[in-house]
């Protein structure tokens, strides 16, 4: 931190990032303003990485610990590549936010309370015996009491609004007391607060009186002194915009189908946490976006397989519970060999498990979770603007291949956000070439395999002089036609292993952060993503020798993996489940892998694989 | 591609239209595939008359569709020549919503039997029929498993013996009629494969029905469940053992219209117009395009000893159909937000530039 002073005594200093997080009631609007103050962070330069905490029920009661909605943001330079371990400011409305909230918070760490709000009702709601604010037990931290909500209706009585209407902007006085705290102008969110409300000024006028208000009272309290200056990252040039795991994987989609020339249909069932992106997919009917919400899990699976049988893309979005259920449909969709995208939302299992936490113990089911041999390529994305390539990937290799491809996203990657530096569409590559031309009609066999990436045709129906027929019984080679001769099942076996193991060489070979030998490999798959490279980032700092392989292709699995692996005297595997990709590493390369499961509902923190690395390092 | 164009392909040599113009015969559209079901299946009589049907419609081969699940029905698309996709069991009527989605210029059709269709695939079923899909649904009901050798099905009588109920079936059966009808299909048949003629006039009835059409077609199972719909299928018993629905025209049935079909007290009842001729007015009067599905719900319960078997279209309404419906809010979204932009779409929203 590099002191300097900004006038009236007041100090700014400089940090490399920080983390802030919004709490309060769900009816508080704090995902709202955590989302604006993202923009912002991202508009002065800033890397940024979010996270909300939704209450699981849909409208718990007010005021209690389970109805507590909070918007974690972490901003600064390169190195934010996790929502941020500890949140060194928390903005806390209620007692019950503040309890769910401290936990995490760094010690030192501010707290900034809306001192209204601290009832002897809401504090019993939060199961406060005495009032934190007076007892002491918040030593350690720096309190900034506000009568927010009393200063809040203050601000805002010119507009006219009844007091309760007005007592609802009381978000925008916590966010304008936190632009102040990070040194950021006000002028962004006024201009949004216009085009917002446009049709409702007073209500508008409220929340620009109320973030006023509260950007001034940071500034001549006596409480705050301090404020702080989060330093710029060097993001690659281009323009950005900030999007959820769910919505890059709709856009990524959306993109796919377009450069495919081919309708998307995407079938689905609603289930959490999957479910952002059947709304986002049906907002964007202009695109040819065929969305079919269908009956059951199944019902989608099927449509968006008869669809792509039909010559459409298809596509279809689901959490665990979901792919259980799908899962004799991929079976069909191997069988016929036809493309088929399917993305999994995971979340803590099993069963109904906890369907808001994240969890990324669906692998090994996706990689063998089929009756019969079925193997199907699998990707997974690492963050969530990452999303949008991996969607765009899998449609790739579900065409190329003709062959349904498993997506494993996970509750963490679907909600949090993150900057997406949007691509010029021009340089997306033309998917319309990926599906190897059919011969003429004479020469047609439906399962007449191109030589080079053992593709069969794909023709679809409404094609003069192709009329054939496909379905899930085992296919004689090249004709396609219904046989149960076993050494044609043999080959149809291998030639579908075969097929899926050739992806192998049409993806890039795994690359390894850090050298190329050493001491310790940190391996790591989807979400885990961020967490490891700031563990592994920090560990290289301080001299050792640690390197981290991220695996965005699970099957196949990149060429250069077993060589990677063999460099190191040791290799740790952070998974968010049991030790699935440790149990997979080791039957494949017998290798001794270390497994470091995290099975907890959330995602790792940065400071959970450091004390791991550290501790392999000494041992 | 334009919203609603036909999926196109890479081209490639085409038939001339000519060859598609030309009047097909059921020969069209048979396949070189030895057909497996056992001799003497009735699945043999309704292959014969949806392909003789199929030639009669006047649309090329290529732009028919069958998609069927699992069961001896469901190995019907291997034996027509046009695509065909067999699927896994119940399914049938998903992956067939899929495909019209895809494509709402095929003609898409649907094999299933009583099992497929009503056990497994009961909610597929529904949804499609609800949803009006543009389908024509056949369902073979044989009131037995066949493939797996011979179990009671979800439409078996009550008491019913099989392998897998010794001492008798426990479970009231499902009517398949009823089931379309509450599912608000807006095409609604019976018929019989004893019947080459009904069976032909009622699948050219739902082909050119423009929506779900779900049509029962009873079928004997030779090996599993021989005469379980004697005496319907008895020609020579077929004036008292069968009602023929006629859309305009009172319910008559018997030799000469004998016997008449009324209403007392919301329970069906036979008239002897021979013993009570004054009575021919209280005779029902069919009404396809009746708004409740209610009486047709009454005549598709209809059955022996006491009553006659209703045949033929119970109902026939209109209503949109999913996939016009779909492509209309497609048609819309482009007409209000103009042509899809792709490089806008991911521009949308807040974005910021770094230098
Ligand atoms: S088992 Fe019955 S229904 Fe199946 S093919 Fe044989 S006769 Fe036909």
């Amino acid at each position: 931190m590099n002191p300097g002073s900004s006038g009236k005594g007041q100090q700014l200093q400089e940090l490399r990032q920080s983390t802030v997080r919004f709490a309060g009631d769900s009816g508080d609007g704090m995902q709202l303003v955590g989302s604006q103050f993202a923009d912002l962070a991202s508009l002065s330069g800033c890397a940024i990485r979010t996270i909300p905490d939704f209450p699981s029920e849909i409208r718990a009661p007010a005021g209690t610990l389970a109805g507590v909605s909070g918007y974690q943001l972490n901003f600064g330079g390169e190195e934010v590549l996790t929502p941020g371990d500890q949140p060194f400011v928390l903005v806390a409305m209620n007692p019950a936010a503040l309890r769910v909230s401290l936990p995490e918070l760094q010690p030192g760490g501010l707290i900034i309370v809306d001192t209204d709000e601290f009832t002897p009702e809401n504090l019993a709601k939060a199961k406060y015996a005495t009032n934190p604010l007076e007892d002491g037990s918040l030593e350690g931290y720096r309190v900034v009491p506000v009568a927010m909500t009393t200063l809040t209706e203050e601000a805002t009585k010119p507009t006219g609004l009844p007091p309760s209407a007005r007592a609802r902007c009381k978000n925008f006085f916590a966010l304008g007391m936190t632009l102040w705290l990070y040194d950021q102008p006000m002028q962004p969110l006024l201009e949004w607060l216009m085009r917002k409300f446009r049709k409702d000024p007073a209500v508008m006028a409220a929340n620009a009186a109320s973030l006023r208000a509260g950007y001034n009272f940071a500034n001549t309290t006596e409480l705050l002194r301090v404020h702080y200056r989060v330093a710029p990252g060097h993001l690659p040039p281009g323009r950005y915009r900030r999007v959820t795991g769910n919505e890059a994987m709709a856009l990524g989609l959306i993109a796919a189908a377009h450069r495919a020339g081919r309708p998307l249909v995407y079938a689905s069932y609603p289930i959490t946490p999957a479910s952002e992106i059947l709304h986002e997919l049906s907002a964007r009917k202009e695109f040819d976006v065929r969305v079919i919400q269908c009956e059951d899990e199944i019902a989608a699976a099927c449509a968006a397989l008869g669809a792509s049988f039909a010559g459409a893309l298809g596509a279809t979005g689901t959490s665990g519970p979901g792919l259980s259920l799908k899962t004799e449909t991929l079976g069909l969709a191997v069988m016929t060999e036809l493309p088929l995208v399917v993305v999994d939302v995971q979340r803590a299992g099993p069963s109904t498990g906890m369907p808001t936490k994240t969890e990324q113990a669906d692998l090994l089911m996706a990689l063998y979770g089929r009756h019969g041999e079925a193997p199907l390529p699998v990707l997974a994305p690492a963050t969530p603007a990452d999303c949008f390539p991996i969607a765009f990937e899998a449609i790739r290799l579900a065409i190329r291949y003709m062959t349904p491809v498993l997506v494993l996203s996970d509750g963490f990657l679907a909600n949090s956000a993150e900057a997406f530096r949007i691509p010029d569409v021009n340089t997306l590559p033309d998917l319309r070439a990926e599906a190897p031309p059919p011969p003429p009609p004479g020469e047609f066999a439906p399962y007449r395999r191109d030589p080079k990436t053992l593709a069969r045709p794909w023709v679809a129906p409404g094609t003069p002089g192709y009329e054939h027929r496909i379905g899930g019984l085992e296919k004689q080679d090249v004709t396609g036609l219904v046989t149960y001769d076993s050494e044609n099942h043999r080959r149809m076996v291998e030639l579908r292993a075969r097929k899926v193991e050739g992806i192998a060489g049409d993806i890039p070979p795994a690359t390894v952060d850090g050298p190329a030998q050493g001491e310790l490999l940190v391996v790591g798959w989807g979400s885990t993503y961020g967490a490891i490279a700031a563990a592994v980032r920090q560990a290289q700092l301080e001299g050792h020798s640690v390197a981290h392989l991220h695996l965005r292709h699970l099957n196949p699995l990149p060429r250069n993996v077993e060589s990677v692996l063999r460099g190191f005297r040791r290799v740790l595997v952070p998974e968010n489940n049991t030790g699935q990709l440790a149990t997979l590493l080791q039957s494949r390369f017998l290798l001794p892998v270390q497994s470091l499961p995290k099975v907890e509902g959330r995602p790792f923190l940065i400071r959970d694989i450091r004390n791991t690395i550290e501790e392999l390092l000494r041992s | 591609m334009s919203a609603n164009a036909a999926v196109s392909l890479p081209e490639s040599p085409a038939p001339s239209a000519a060859d598609c113009l030309r009047q097909l015969t059921r020969k069209d559209f048979q396949t070189d595939q030895e057909v497996r079901w056992c001799p003497g299946c009735g699945d043999y009589a309704i292959l014969a008359q949806v392909q003789k049907v199929l030639a009669g419609l006047g649309r090329p081969r290529h732009q028919f569709v069958f998609v069927s699940g699992i069961g001896c029905s469901s190995r019907f698309p291997y034996y027509v020549n046009t695509y065909g996709f067999h699927g896994i069991h119940g399914r049938a009527p998903a992956i067939a919503t899929g495909v019209k989605c895809a494509n709402p210029e095929l003609s898409v059709w649907v094999v299933t039997g009583d099992g497929d269709g009503l056990s497994i695939g009961t909610n597929h079923l529904i949804h499609a029929l609800r949803r009006n899909v543009d389908l024509k649904i056949l369902l073979f009901n044989n009131r037995i498993y066949g493939l797996t050798k011979g179990q009671y099905s979800p439409t078996s009588e009550f008491g019913k013996r099989t392998k897998s109920s010794p001492l008798g079936t426990i479970e009231q059966p499902i009517n398949p009629v009823q089931t379309a009808l509450a599912a608000q299909a807006t095409f609604v048949a019976r018929t019989i494969y004893a019947d080459p003629g009904h069976l032909a006039q009622t699948l050219e009835a739902a082909a050119r029905h423009r929506g779900a059409a779900f049509i029962e077609i009873l079928q004997n199972c030779r090996i599993f469940n021989e005469g379980a719909f004697d005496p319907v299928a008895d020609r020579a018993r077929a004036e008292e053992s069968r009602i023929l629905l006629r859309d305009g025209q009172p319910l008559r049935f018997g030799k000469g219209g004998r016997f008449g079909l009324a209403i007392r007290d919301m329970e069906p009842v036979v008239v002897d117009l021979e013993a009570e001729p004054h009575r021919a007015a209280e005779l029902i009067v069919h009404n396809v395009r009746s708004t409740s599905p209610a009486l047709a719900a009454l005549l598709a319960e209809l059955e022996p000893p006491h009553f006659p078997t209703a045949l033929g279209v119970f109902r026939q309404v209109e209503r949109p159909t999913y996939e016009e419906l779909l492509m209309r809010q497609i048609r819309d979204a482009v007409a209000k937000r103009g042509h899809p932009d792709l490089q806008a779409l991911l521009q949308s929203g807040t974005t910021w530039v770094v230098e």
